[in-house]
């Protein structure tokens, strides 16, 4: 029983322990998973090829707070998305929507596969046939034509 | 049946010129400074700036959304910092504009009074207003992802026009000055 009560007492550092700091913001660790998740699909607008996550800019930083933030507050990711791209538009997420902008995209593989078949298909179809031998009547009348 | 072939065999050679010829202009037009491939276009465009409101600096009045919600004419909101360095290359465009009667608001990002007061000493002060955002949270809410930005805002409150970068004669000639004679 007193060894249960050590066990309680101690829950609670255990928990602490389980907190980290990330920009001066204070999460549980499994918080802090879900901020990364969501700032790793999130572009750096002043570095554009880096991720809010790996970005050292000013601005990244300030953004990794506001998503901490939101995640400590309870807000689901998606909605964190999209407060950012309220604010950015959809170039900031690193990979494009599915949308009638980026159709074209996602449609240009099957498009250049569509084409390779029908060039395919086009070619087999003028494919030149070899010419059946000639029958014993036909040959008969091309030496005629031949001799004369 | 040699046309055909013939096409067949053009096909690619013409994608290929198209392509060419494709890269060829946003190259050119890189060059001469028309296309930004890193340009973003502003969420905000078409809509009212989101709801604020900043203090003012040095003695001069800072201002909020809802004194943007009807100017008496298009007028443009200009975020800068005295840390900045394209800011300083568009001061004397900025300076210019403000001569010839284009009310411009500043707001100053992430900066100080002192050394805001210093920066507008020795490039001159266009501001007809003077926000301070010091913290770079209103900056945040308008998309905004670097200094200088300026934004274009017509008699109903609504932004037409941002750019990216420090304005120039050719930027506010090919860009800016079309749409001043369009809203006003």
């Amino acid at each position: 029983m007193k060894r249960l009560l050590i066990l309680l007492a101690l829950l609670p550092g255990i928990a602490l322990a389980q907190m980290v700091t990330r920009d001066g913001v204070t999460l549980s660790a499994s918080q802090e998973q879900r901020a990364e998740a969501i700032g790793a699909q999130l572009r750096c607008l002043v570095c554009q090829n880096e991720s809010i996550e790996e970005s050292s800019a000013g601005l990244a930083k300030q953004l990794r707070i506001i998503i901490r933030q939101q995640v400590v507050a309870g807000d689901n990711s998606k909605s964190i998305i999209n407060y950012m791209v309220q604010r950015y538009g959809i170039f900031v997420l690193l990979k494009p929507p599915f949308s009638k902008l980026t159709l074209l995209l996602y449609a240009s593989p099957f498009l250049a596969l569509l084409i390779g078949f029908l060039a395919a298909w086009n070619a087999r179809r003028n494919r030149v046939v070899a010419a059946a031998p000639l029958t014993a009547a036909e040959a008969a009348r091309l030496n005629k034509l031949l001799e004369r | 049946m040699d046309t055909r072939r013939r096409i067949l065999f053009a096909a690619p050679l013409a994608v290929a010129a198209a392509g060419g010829a494709g890269f060829y202009t946003i190259l050119r037009r890189m060059q001469d400074e028309k296309y930004d491939p890193h340009a973003l276009p502003s969420p905000l465009i078409g809509h009212r700036p989101p709801a604020f409101t900043l203090p003012g600096m040095n003695n001069q009045q800072g201002f909020s959304s809802t004194d943007l919600s009807a100017p008496p004419r298009p007028m443009l909101v200009n975020w800068f910092a005295s840390w900045c360095v394209p800011c300083v290359e568009e001061a004397p465009m900025l300076g210019q504009l403000a001569k010839a009667g284009l009310p411009i608001w500043g707001i100053a990002y992430q900066d100080t009074p002192q050394a805001v007061a210093n920066y507008l000493n020795q490039y001159g002060n266009p501001f007809q207003r003077l926000a301070n955002d010091s913290s770079g949270l209103t900056a945040i809410n308008w998309g905004v992802y670097g200094v200088p930005e300026t934004y274009l805002i017509d008699r109903q409150g609504i932004v037409r026009w941002r750019w990216a970068g420090a304005l120039d004669q050719d930027v506010v000639s090919d860009n800016l000055a079309p749409l001043l004679d369009r809203y006003s």
